[in-house]
């Protein structure tokens, strides 16, 4: 047994210990439920079930996130793509409901692909922008209130309800994430998403089309996010205002706990599962805890701060 | 004569972006004013400065860290924390409220460099270090101030939210009717504080060496390690500078809605409007190019726009679609570059 911490892949570190954090959160918990209450809820797979049902939404987000992550871009049109699927796919209503809402994230996903790769507008201000016009659109739609309009019975069949008791709403997660791997790790495409977000020029000379690159990637992502928005639709039976707001950073977080850098090049997608495992337990055993608000964001942003600071450093400039 | 009005015209070669934006800024605001119902008035000028001066500052604190080409996601939070705590520190003596003020400054400046030292003694990427302090601001904000509210003195909060009379009338610093003040007694306070904080911080700073350096930095880091410039203090001033200019911001909000209140949503669109504001103004989000002057001409860029609004009867619900359409058209203006580019591997920085 020659295994050793560092004979590591640099990639595969904060896999381990972001998942090694998981264990802590999980044991902390039940140590303090035990000794509160003296039950372990924690450890008990149908409230670990129930828990994994509300982050696989967050978890369908961060999958597409890590994909412009991956390109050293970022895409910050989540929140009101989340929504805007939501809204149409229940206006729409009927048999058109899901591909209204996956027709949404195509088409939002092409206007920014478009607008970073073929303008090169920074990806932070263009996908801002086309949030914005998005919630424009959407306020515009729907008057500014939350829509009537009731998610239709497939869209609580893959929200809400259960097969062999589990949640429909984590096979969807397994089902996005089994696509995802299969597209980094066996496609082309993949392996352009890599070189591209190592060294644009470099991958451009070596004869990927970089700008088709990007475009897919963005599309994905936002695909990504409509399917989180009218999984959430289905969950809370209708869109509302907002609905994606708390998605965004939650996800951008995820992805970066799980060990993919945030300029691109580098990251595998089980240190994103692990990430978002991660956030959405450490928001479960908090809210066990009855911690205030207050409390929860200082504890949140000193765990993404100590994760980064383990592995997540960069090297010193040197020339 | 002739070498101010060429050296004027290499500058606005250089300076592309602001240049534009200021001639902008004017444009927008000269239509505002003739279509105004009551024309130019000090006191629609005053409103128009109240409602300013808090993204202003926000959009200065973000500059510095995009011109090392970093991003800085929380000073919408050090922002709201600044103001949560001049709305409990900010009343009663004049000696307590100065104090107040001051502590405020200062516990926003020391959040900017508790971010630089996680980030030069880290080595994290500023935007995600940020996004994560940006949380522990927000929740430090929320133990501050739970429930919005708060104590403000009210003569603070008229004197710096209306014209420079009303502020020497407020204090009784002398005649407020003398003939010599008439001029500029017109002059909305918070116009004043903005300008006499930019002229007496930003330019004088980004002469010094460190100044210069964040420049340096953003245009190459490495060459600039290797000419011997202070990275590190640079990159930990920055941050600094920039955490003071957020809570300024927070702490005319304060005084100004004479409350606190740590709502995460609004905090979260002053951080992304202070970028767009950023952009505006002609700073360069690769780094290097840019300013502060240029972010606040920016930022009453967007303020200015969501004013016309209120004098067109546009249908309020298409308020955030115009609003969202005229920032992706600003940004979409600066891409015209790439149309002239004719080395393809130019477009790859």
């Amino acid at each position: 047994m020659s295994f050793s911490f560092a004979s590591l892949k640099p990639e595969d570190k904060p896999v381990l210990i972001a998942s090694g954090f998981v264990l802590v959160i999980l044991l902390v918990g039940t140590v303090y439920t035990m000794a509160t209450q003296g039950s372990a809820p924690l450890l008990s797979p149908n409230y670990l079930l129930q828990q994994l049902q509300t982050g696989s939404f967050l978890g369908i987000v961060a999958a597409g996130m890590m994909m412009v992550i991956l390109l050293g871009h970022i895409d910050l049109s989540i929140p009101w793509t989340v929504a805007a699927a939501a809204m149409m796919a229940t206006t729409v209503g009927g048999d058109m409901a899901l591909p209204t809402g996956i027709a949404v994230g195509i088409t939002v996903g092409l206007v920014n692909g478009l607008g970073v790769a073929y303008l090169r507008i920074p990806s932070m201000i263009f996908t801002l922008g086309v949030d914005s016009v998005l919630r424009g659109l959407m306020v515009w739609h729907t008057g500014g209130f939350a829509p009537q309009d009731q998610a239709t019975p497939i869209m609580r069949f893959l929200a809400a309800d259960k097969i062999l008791g589990i949640p429909v709403a984590i096979f969807v997660w397994v089902a996005v994430s089994l696509v995802i791997v299969l597209i980094l790790g066996r496609t082309a495409f993949g392996r352009a998403v890599y070189a591209t977000g190592n060294r644009e020029g470099a991958a451009y000379l070596s004869g990927i089309r970089t700008r088709w690159v990007i475009v897919g990637a963005f599309v994905i992502s936002s695909v990504c996010a409509a399917m989180a928005g009218i999984l959430l639709a289905g969950y809370s039976t209708k869109a509302y205002q907002g609905m994606g707001n708390a998605y965004l950073l939650p996800a951008i977080a995820a992805v970066v706990i799980g060990g993919t850098r945030i300029l691109g090049g580098q990251g595998r997608y089980a240190g994103t599962v692990v990430g978002v495992t991660l956030i959405v337990l450490l928001n479960s055993v908090l809210s066990i805890m009855q911690m205030p608000e207050a409390g929860r964001q200082v504890i949140y942003g000193c765990v993404i701060v100590g994760m980064l600071l383990v592995y997540g450093r960069g090297n010193k400039v040197v020339s | 004569m002739n070498s101010l009005l060429s050296s004027l015209a290499i500058s606005m070669r250089q300076n592309r972006g602001f240049y534009g934006a200021l001639f902008l800024l004017s444009a927008i605001y000269l239509i505002y004013n003739i279509l105004h119902p009551r024309g130019f008035s000090s006191a629609v000028f005053v409103q128009n400065a109240n409602e300013s001066v808090a993204i202003v500052f926000v959009a200065m604190a973000q500059t510095i860290p995009v011109l090392m080409g970093g991003l800085d996601l929380s000073v919408g939070a050090v922002m709201t924390l600044a103001s949560c705590i001049a709305s409990v520190l900010v009343n009663g003596s004049p000696l307590q409220i100065v104090f107040g003020m001051i502590v405020t400054l200062a516990s926003g400046t020391a959040f900017g460099f508790a971010n630089g030292l996680i980030i030069v003694y880290g080595r994290l990427q500023p935007i995600i270090a940020t996004l994560a302090t940006g949380a522990i601001a927000m929740g430090l904000a929320l133990f501050i101030r739970p429930k919005p509210g708060g104590d403000i003195d009210g003569d603070l909060n008229w004197a710096l939210t209306n014209s420079l009379w009303d502020f020497v009338d407020t204090y009784q610093l002398f005649d407020p009717d003398a003939l010599w003040f008439q001029p500029i007694a017109w002059i909305p306070t918070p116009f004043l504080i903005i300008i006499v904080v930019a002229v007496v911080v930003w330019i004088p700073f980004r002469r010094t060496v460190t100044g210069r350096t964040i420049y340096a930095i953003g245009s190459a880091e490495g060459p600039a390690y290797m000419s011997g410039l202070p990275i590190n203090r640079a990159k930990i001033a920055a941050f600094t500078l920039s955490g003071f200019f957020a809570s300024c911001g927070g702490l005319y909000l304060a005084i100004q809605t004479a409350s606190g209140n740590a709502d995460i949503t609004q905090a979260g669109a002053y951080t992304l409007n202070s970028i767009a504001a950023v952009v505006l103004g002609g700073t360069s989000l690769l780094g290097g190019i840019g300013g502060a002057i240029g972010s606040l001409i920016g930022a009453l860029i967007l303020r200015v726009i969501s004013f016309y609004f209120r004098i067109l009867s546009i249908d309020p619900l298409l308020q955030p679609l115009v609003e969202g359409l005229v920032l992706l058209a600003a940004v979409s203006l600066g891409a015209i570059g790439v149309l002239r580019v004719k080395n393809r591997l130019d477009l790859f920085r």
